[in-house]
């Protein structure tokens, strides 16, 4: 019975548990009892919340019986990405500094999905803040992938994506500011997708790049994400970056039906550095979109190569400033020994970040110092405005532009981390989108030759999320199948 | 001396805003109130927080600058300065370098030589840090976050000023329009206004700047004037030695007399601003600056110079009334009401500001009503009340608001001027004090100061004493 209650989407658990065929604690111990057998081979939680979840099942399902919690999600079990906040749970961005941090209150996401009836199962795996591009950099430890255990899940969602395909939740919230949902997803053979920079709300997600961050869900299937989106989304008064979206009913665009729909394909994306397997898959599942009758044509995007330097100035500029706040005074991490107060600063942030994060804290102070503001850092917001341009003018052609996730698959544990300008290099397809604050999605379209999943990156124009899920819906639809690990 | 030295100064100065919430979230700018028990995520800079702009602080920014003469940043952006320091709980500070909200204005002030422009430079929105407490005995700092993230305006000058007295009257006209704004309360002793000063000297005749020094810890004008006296002094002295004046920040001791210069971590600072990502760029439409600048009351300036044609009351009087908008609005308010200026403006130059300061109160914290001061005058002109009586009356209203009308009725105040009643009670302390009679008869004029007190107290208090002491000589 647990097993087959594991193959559910998340909509199609939530059916069955309106319907009475299944209950909140049964789902939840469906669950837990495959992080029991799973968990320590993949290690795609830092927290589970045993106790606090079978409680909230309980109580849940008690509502749901009562017919007072008709919520879209009710009693299906989520894991939440561990840098948004969650009220009296541990949250630690993967990182030693706040080991020992219990946030006093919730993300705005994470408060709509329990108000959705969602149940709590606990706190994902990352790069440390978000900060790297295959779950390496935790401080806890790294996440298998579980499809081949040898390979990273991809990041910094990776705990979340690898999560999803473990069926240790039916669904989960990432956090993607240059590819950190959209790329585990690809990796890990889930959905995921990063929402329009404003729609969902920051309130409670601990901010990397303050201009770059979203959340988004990772997911089964494209309707799950839907359903997901619809709930996370919408304009909160304590996020002033945050938009009033006018529609957001993101199920109604479930509909597979692409007609006339105007795919452009950025021919930079497909050049040198991307893997011949990845770039087949890719372009099979264009032909796939045109032979359901979209118009599918190449076209030449530019700037690529500039987005990563622009991407990685700005997210480190502002993450440096981001990160001041933890320093050994007030909550988290604080050195044993010290004498004096700036030295205290010095140890408690060198013993409590990672290489990667003081790496980029130092490259983000650096092109904010005095003297090279200008070169680097002004330069970079106004490189963003020029994609952004470029992206506009792409739209006013094309419905949808697409293009891989990445120009691999995933990457061996242990090699990525040796050579950190390697990796950023990884970044390339996704990062644009943020910088440009659209909404991309990422789902499967095919596998390599070592049974690794690969991912098909759709991107929408802003506040456009309708157009990119009827696009997705209709590939994933025509696509069939694609399997679990 | 052998040569003469200009005193150049600028000043930096930081104004709390009289805002019932803070810049960036709804907590409490209530002084005082236990440590951190008004704090929120957000001005406690917990992970996850973000800040929202208090609509109220921009309007009294904007108001503060169109009064001052501004040019009105439409489009302007708040950054942050970065810098690690335990009272700034994200350990960086939301202002404003790139795009301050005002520029290029000036304050108009008297000097010996007539008017002088001192020019503003720019103002500024930010937020104030958290307190730091030392603990000596346990050589601990404890820091309280209550006053982290009350709204700030900073207003800088150019540095125009060349004496301690252009200074204090800068101070003081900025203090009068902010107060006249009622953007805030500009209390230098209890820092909803504080002053930096910076000071450098020259040559006579030099164009050249000198090195400036910043002084701070200046807790009253007094502190101030002493600061820019002892600061040219010292300046003047290091460069009669050959010594040159370096480049610092020194803390200001009034009791010593003397500065200290601040460690010097400060001045190698690199604040790294760069444009705050989680607030949006600020806007001003021309509807807003039309709104605001529709509000701005009538300024002191103005107010004094329509009170000398309007009303016909001494210079002297003007200038108390007009000190605070607050007094100066219930002259008006009353005199619309009773008339008789002079009668309105006895009672708040002398009654008035005697009982705020026997109650260490302030003129915005005045209780009572125009409409009931007026019934107050309206009592003494029908005689119904006397001098005495009136001031006891008048009290009691300071404190409560009381209807004067009703308090006189309840308490049976009213002077007695049944003549009748009197002369029953004069014969009675005639009959009562032959001997005062008689040295009164006998020439003695002071007398007849003691029989009118007897009667008075005979009568509590309740007759005319001009009366009385008409009606005693006649009787006697």
């Amino acid at each position: 019975m647990k097993k087959e209650i594991l193959q559910y989407t998340a909509l199609e658990l939530a059916a069955k548990i309106k319907a009475g065929e299944v209950t909140a604690p049964e789902a939840l111990e469906a669950v837990l009892a495959q992080i029991e057998e799973k968990e320590k081979e993949y290690h795609c939680y830092v927290t589970v919340d045993a106790e606090g979840a079978r409680a909230r099942a309980k109580e849940v399902q008690a509502q749901i019986e009562a017919g007072t919690l008709t919520g879209p999600f009710a009693g299906v079990p989520v894991a939440i990405k561990d840098n948004m906040n969650t009220q009296g749970i541990l949250t630690t961005c993967s990182s030693k500094i706040l080991g020992n941090f219990i946030p006093t209150f919730s993300a705005e996401a994470v408060k709509k999905l329990e108000e959705a009836g969602a149940v709590l199962i606990g706190k994902t795996n990352m790069d440390e803040f978000a900060m790297g591009s295959t779950t390496e950099t935790s401080a806890y430890g790294v996440t298998k992938n579980p499809w081949n255990t040898a390979h990273v899940p991809g990041g910094s969602s990776g705990g979340s994506a690898a999560a999803v395909a473990a069926d240790e939740c039916f669904f989960a919230l990432g956090s993607d500011t240059g590819g950190s949902i959209r790329q585990p997803a690809s990796f890990c053979g889930v959905v995921g997708m990063k929402p329009t920079y404003g729609t969902v709300s920051r309130y409670g997600l601990i901010a990397y790049g303050s201009s770059l961050d979203q959340i988004g869900p990772l997911c089964k299937n494209v309707s799950d994400c839907a359903a997901v989106l619809e709930v996370i989304a919408g304009h909160d008064p304590k996020d002033s970056t945050s938009v009033e979206v006018e529609n957001t009913r993101y199920t109604e665009s479930l509909v597979d039906d692409v007609k006339g729909l105007k795919i452009g394909i950025p021919r930079d994306y497909f050049g040198e550095g991307l893997d011949p397997q990845v770039k087949d898959a890719v372009l099979q599942a264009a032909q796939v979109l045109r032979a359901k009758g979209a118009i599918v044509e190449e076209f030449d995007l530019s700037l690529v190569k500039y987005a990563i330097p622009c991407y990685y100035t700005i997210a480190a500029a502002e993450a440096s400033s981001n990160l001041e706040r933890f320093d050994g005074i007030k909550y988290g991490y604080r050195t044993k020994d010290y004498e004096g107060l700036h030295p205290m600063y010095k140890k408690s942030r060198s013993e409590g970040f990672g290489a990667e994060v003081k790496r980029r804290i130092m490259l983000g102070s650096f092109v904010l110092s005095s003297g090279y503001y200008d070169a680097y850092y002004l330069k970079a917001l106004k490189v963003k405005a020029l994609i952004k341009k470029a992206f506009d003018e792409a739209f006013a052609k094309y419905d949808v532009i697409l293009g891989p996730v990445a120009p691999t698959t995933a990457p061996e544990l242990g090699k990525s981390l040796a050579d950190p300008i390697q990796m950023y290099l990884g970044d390339i397809y996704t990062i644009s989108v943020n910088l440009a604050g659209l909404p991309g999605i990422s789902v499967p379209c095919g596998k390599d030759e070592k049974g690794l999943p690969i991912g098909l990156q759709l991107i929408g124009d802003c506040f456009k999320e309708h157009t990119l899920i009827r696009a997705a819906y209709t590939y994933e639809q025509a696509r069939g199948e694609f399997g679990t690990p | 001396m052998s040569k003469q030295y200009e005193t150049v100064i600028g000043l930096e100065v930081h104004v709390e805003l009289a805002t019932k919430t803070k810049i960036f979230c709804g907590c409490s700018t209530q002084f005082g109130g236990e440590p951190n028990s008004h704090t929120c995520p957000v001005c406690i800079g917990m992970p996850g927080s973000l800040p929202v702009l208090n609509k109220q602080v921009l309007e009294h920014a904007i108001a503060v600058g169109l009064a001052t003469n501004c040019d009105i940043t439409r489009y302007s952006k708040f950054d942050r300065k970065n810098y690690f320091y335990p009272d700034n709980p994200q350990n960086y500070q939301i202002s404003q370098l790139y795009l301050p909200i005002c520029r290029n204005g000036y304050v108009e002030i008297e000097t010996e030589d007539g008017k002088k422009k001192i020019g503003i430079h720019e103002i500024h929105m930010e937020e104030d840090a958290g307190k730091l407490i030392h603990d000596e005995w346990e050589d601990t700092t404890l820091v309280d976050y209550n006053r982290s993230g009350v709204p700030l305006i900073e207003i800088v000058s150019e540095p125009d000023m060349r004496s301690a007295d252009e200074v204090i009257a800068y101070l003081e006209k900025l203090r009068m329009i902010i107060q006249y704004l009622g953007a805030s309360d500009c209390k230098l002793q209890e820092g909803s206004m504080r002053a930096d000063v910076n000071l450098s000297v020259r040559e006579q005749g030099a164009e050249a700047f000198g090195t400036r020094t910043e002084m701070k810890n200046l807790n009253s004008f007094r502190a101030i004037q002493h600061a820019i006296e002892g600061e040219r002094e010292r300046q003047i002295d290091l460069l009669e030695e050959g010594k040159a004046v370096v480049q610092e920040t020194r803390r200001w001791d009034d009791t010593k007399g003397c500065s200290y210069a601040m460690r010097s971590k400060e001045d190698a600072q690199d604040y790294r601003y760069f444009p705050d990502p989680d607030l949006t760029p600020i806007v001003v439409s021309e509807e807003m600056l039309a709104e605001i600048r529709g509000r701005q009351p009538e300024f002191r300036t103005e107010k004094m110079a329509r009170y000398k044609e309007e009303y016909d009351i001494p210079d002297y009087d003007i200038q108390i009334l007009t000190e605070t908008k607050h007094m100066a609005d219930l002259f008006e308010q009353t005199v619309a009401i009773c008339g008789q200026p002079k009668k309105v403006s006895n009672w708040l130059m002398v009654e008035t500001l005697r009982l705020l300061k026997d109650r260490n109160m302030d003129p915005e914290d005045i209780r009572f009503s125009p409409e009931h001061l007026a019934g107050l005058i309206a009592l003494t002109d029908q005689k119904a009340i006397n001098s005495t009586v009136a001031k006891e009356v008048f009290e009691a209203m300071f404190d409560t608001d009381v209807d004067p009308v009703q308090y006189v009725e309840e308490h049976g105040l009213k002077t007695v001027n049944d003549t009748g009643a009197l002369k029953q009670t004069i014969e009675q302390v005639i009959a009562q004090n032959p001997q005062s009679v008689e040295d009164y008869r006998n020439g003695k004029e002071k007398a007849i100061g003691f029989l009118v007190g007897q009667t008075m107290k005979a009568m509590k208090g309740k007759a005319d004493p001009a009366t009385v002491n008409q009606m005693l000589k006649e009787l006697l």
